[in-house]
């Protein structure tokens, strides 16, 4: 019990199935599934789906910020590798002797790897300026969203570019084994991370580096190598959200593409027990507070609550888990619940 | 004297660059030298000077405030309310949120200090509850037909008889901008912010008021976000929840151009309204040459902060 009671999943897990409760009881189709044309269908599902591509930005933003960094040029990252894809990709329907075929610009695999790439060079150049040139993380990256931002509706020239070519859909609508694709990106991303920073050196490396950086470096770790490659990763799974996204909705969006989505991703981290001081980081956290994020979201459109008050909603719950999250506040609450006793001799 | 000189290099390099690009602008194009189109700097951008003035003090003491473009939104919104459905004079409105936006500020502050959170989490939980109040009074813009309100919008004061005029929102943001450097270099408060953005630590050792100076930075920069938005609400003559959307980047960007350290301790409230008028000339190229679209604003911008971060960290080792 008292193992339970510490456990860092804890919290984010009480929240979650809070949120869920309070779904099931306003809408009572809420744990329904139906199997239909193959597929499962129901509310839980569609979370998932929507929550995948969150999920993806969270898990690069946790290793970012386990080493004391934060990367704000995420949302940016995405419109522009959904940008790439899209324009790469385009397409249209041709008819050939009756037989309607896909015509892509280039090969699917050609413009998923470059948009990738991009996405890639996109957290190189942040890990580059954070590590070699030793800019703070904030500011560094803050450079890559407002450019990249540009960047991207340079790309589709202030458009949103629509896709016509069917067999990239699946990425964010299709299905296997009855459930969305976008699901399996997320969770094989989400394992083999997993395997990663338990099974090798690198997630104490990364915690090392958080919590110290200098005394990281005097204890042989390549600090710098290893704060590239995380916000390297970082870009890049900001670039493979992109494309699930772009998939998704069939077009890219320059100037809408991944907006604020920077701070939903800081937000499902922090909500994952993950401190923005850098150090100790829980991957399964951070999943966790993209699917409290999207129940929050679907509870608030089911309940019939007004859409506008979400942001109210998100502050509040900032508010609360931050709260709990500081030292000084849990013994100012401590103060205030325990009395110090009558007299004061102690 | 050496040294003295290396404080103000930052600086200098601001004016420099904004000298340059306005003679660039003044060689390339026709009509672009003339007074009018400089004091439209200082018009169109009154609330990004405002807001710069309260950003600067929050980064000189090391921390920064992601809620000023929702705390304007929120004082257009309010005002607006006010005005328009509730039939309050501008006498009675701006008042009372100015009042709304310095407590808002101080709410924040006394989080941060308090409760030692960081400012980056707090001014982004305060960045979501100001655009979220916005959208309880109303999801559409309310736009303002008050007579007071557009006199005051439309008020235009010559320099001189027929010559280049400037509004009320323009003197404003210079008004502000003496008061920040006055607050920075002649008072307790300015030398405490210096000093705690250097060092906090040793700000404490030395006995300085630190608790209470931080939780004053962030309410003098809730002030100045709620005055930026009622010089916005002339400006826009409308209240809205998507007014001054990602406004504090700009600010930001303004800040460090202007030569402020991101580290603290380190900066000119004067760099400041440089930075602001480096960011507005940018984009009064680029309205001038008309072939390039509104987007390489942005990338413009993104190349000149990376120029300004590097030159910054090249000062801080050369330290």
């Amino acid at each position: 019990m008292q193992r339970l009671l510490r456990h860092h999943l804890l919290w984010p897990v009480v929240t979650l199935v809070l949120l869920l409760a309070v779904n099931a009881a306003f809408n009572p189709g809420f744990w329904q599934l139906q199997w239909r044309d193959g597929h499962l269908y129901g509310s839980v599902v569609d979370i998932l789906n929507r929550a995948a591509p969150l999920a993806l930005v969270a898990l690069g933003m946790t290793l970012v910020i386990a080493t004391r960094g934060i990367d704000i040029s995420v949302g940016a990252t995405v419109a522009i590798a959904a940008a790439v894809a899209a324009l790469m990709i385009g397409g249209e329907l041709v008819v050939k002797d009756g037989v309607q075929t896909h015509v892509s610009r280039f090969p699917m695999s050609v413009a998923i790897v470059a948009a990738l790439a991009v996405a890639a060079l996109c957290g190189l150049w942040n890990g580059l300026l954070v590590a070699k040139v030793g800019m703070q993380p904030i500011i560094a990256t803050l450079i890559l969203m407002v450019a990249g931002r540009g960047a991207a509706q340079l790309l589709t020239g202030g458009q949103i570019i629509t896709v016509y070519y069917a067999p990239f859909f699946f990425l964010g609508n299709g299905f296997l084994l009855g459930l969305p694709f976008a699901v399996f990106i997320a969770a094989a991303v989400w394992g083999a991370l997993h395997l990663l920073v338990t099974r090798t050196a690198l997630g104490l490396f990364i915690q090392s580096i958080g919590i110290n950086p200098a005394a990281a470096r005097l204890a042989g770790l390549h600090e710098r190598l290893i704060t590239v490659c995380v916000y390297t990763f970082c870009g890049l799974a900001a670039g493979v959200a992109g494309l699930v996204i772009s998939s998704n909705v069939k077009s890219a969006d320059g100037n809408n593409a991944g907006m604020l989505m920077e701070l939903d991703a800081i937000l499902a981290v922090t909500l994952g027990g993950t401190l923005l001081t850098g150090g100790r980081f829980s991957l399964a956290g951070s999943v966790l507070g993209a699917l409290i994020i999207q129940t929050l979201t679907s509870t608030i459109y089911s309940i019939g609550v007004p859409p506008e008050i979400n942001m109210v909603v998100k502050a509040a719950v900032v508010f609360v888990v931050m709260l709990m999250q500081s030292a000084e506040f849990r013994a100012a609450v401590r103060g205030w619940v325990v009395r110090p006793a009558a007299g004061g001799v102690r | 004297m050496r040294r003295v000189d290396a404080r103000f290099v930052p600086l200098l390099g601001t004016v420099a660059v904004f000298l340059l690009t306005a003679g660039y602008g003044s060689f390339a194009y026709t009509s672009f030298f003339s007074p009018q189109v400089f004091l439209n700097l200082l018009i169109d951008n009154a609330f990004l000077c405002i807001v710069g003035v309260g950003m600067t003090f929050v980064i000189l003491s090391g921390g920064i405030d992601l809620s000023v473009g929702s705390v304007i939104a929120l004082t257009t919104m309010v005002s607006a309310a006010l005005v328009e459905q509730h039939h309050w004079s501008v006498a009675q409105a701006i008042p009372v949120v100015l009042v709304m936006g310095t407590a808002f500020g101080a709410f924040m502050g006394w989080l941060i200090q308090r409760f030692r959170l960081q400012p980056f989490i707090v001014t982004l939980a305060g960045m979501f509850l100001a655009r979220g109040l916005c959208y309880l009074i109303s999801i559409d813009s309310i736009s303002i037909t008050d007579a007071a309100y557009t006199t005051i919008a439309q008020a235009r004061l010559s320099l001189w008889a027929d010559g280049p005029s400037i509004t009320v929102g323009a003197l404003l943001a210079l008004g502000m901008v003496a008061l920040g450097i006055w607050l920075a270099h002649a008072t307790e408060f300015g030398r405490t912010v210096y000093a705690i953005g250097g060092s906090e630590a040793s700000a404490l050792l030395m006995g300085l008021p630190v608790a209470r100076t931080t939780v004053l930075v962030y309410t003098f920069s809730g002030f100045c976000s709620a005055l930026a938005g009622v010089v916005f609400t002339f400006y826009m003559l409308s209240g809205y929840g998507l007014h001054a959307v990602g406004l504090e980047l700009d600010a930001i960007a303004a800040v460090v151009i202007g030569g402020t350290l991101l580290s603290g301790g380190v900066g000119y409230v004067a760099g400041t309204l440089f930075g602001v008028l480096i960011l507005g000339i940018i984009q009064t190229l680029i309205a001038f040459d008309g072939s390039l679209s509104s987007w390489w604003t942005r990338i413009v911008i993104g190349g000149l902060l990376f120029v300004f971060c590097l030159l910054q960290r090249g000062f801080e080792s050369r330290r």
